[in-house]
């Protein structure tokens, strides 16, 4: 980038480079990132749930029990729910203008997704190692 | 800003009803519209993993509501969303590297992703249907 000599930022912030909104592409870059590690886990899934379609507790507690299985679902559900929250931020940005709720609507989606991130993750778990 | 609470009349970007509809918007408003509902959707994977992790008795409950009609119509739909989230992902990938962003390369790619979803997802519930 050239030097502009009218430029009122620091040094340190040309050098970061992060403009005004601080954070840079920081944003689009994790949402890229979680979207490419997204489309073969999300394949697998969509086969997984073909395998379990139908299937009695027995069959469906010992496919989830397989450790491949229960990995891969673990990175599923964490890229997925830190991906949907990231996306649902920017919605939430484009449509809510009002600071207050905007504020509020984007701590709601943060708590939602840990919720869910959270809750899988037990689930899971339990499957995998406590039954 | 010495008065926060007037809001400033500044102009406005315009807004989706100035532009006259393209596929690519069409398609761009049903990225984030998937996207939306594959994050409610999030509550219907935990639902199934809690009762799978909870037992028997749960797992058979999640098994018949999911297997209704009602439910199966959610499936579908939830599955349409997640395929075609993925592919209309994987086009930003492509658009990202600057490619096929020239007339009707991009038409062309839009139109293949919708075809994709709508074939992938009949192909996954013919696997669901004669398993």
């Amino acid at each position: 980038m050239q030097f502009d000599p009218r430029s009122l930022a620091t040094q340190l912030s040309r050098v970061k480079g992060l403009g005004s909104a601080k954070s840079g592409t920081k944003h689009f870059w994790h949402q890229r990132v979680s979207a490419v590690a997204l489309v073969p886990l999300t394949i697998l899934f969509v086969i997984l749930l073909i395998s379990l379609a139908g299937a009695d507790y027995a069959t469906a507690v010992k496919t989830l029990k397989n450790p491949f299985v229960a990995i891969l679902m673990l990175c599923f559900v964490l890229a997925g729910v830190y991906h949907m929250r990231l996306g649902m931020q920017v919605i939430i940005e484009d449509y809510i203008h009002t600071e207050g709720t905007k504020l509020f609507v984007l701590m709601l989606n943060t708590f939602f997704a840990a919720l869910m991130g959270l809750s899988a993750v037990y689930a899971l778990l339990k499957i995998s190692l406590g039954m | 800003m010495a008065d926060a609470k007037t809001p400033a009349s500044r102009p406005l970007s315009p807004h989706l009803q100035i532009y006259k509809m393209t596929l690519t918007m069409a398609m761009s408003i049903v990225h984030r519209i998937t996207g939306a509902a594959l994050y409610v959707g999030t509550i219907l994977l935990v639902l199934f993993l809690i009762a799978t992790a909870s037992g028997k008795d749960a797992y058979a409950l999640m098994s018949a509501v999911y297997g209704s009609i009602l439910g199966k119509l959610v499936l579908f739909g939830y599955t349409w969303a997640l395929i075609h989230h993925m592919l209309g992902g994987i086009r930003h990938f492509v658009w990202d590297t600057g490619a096929s962003l020239t007339d009707p390369a991009r038409e062309n790619i839009v139109k293949a992703t919708l075809i994709g979803s709508i074939a992938l997802t009949i192909i996954v519930w013919v696997f669901v249907a004669v398993k």
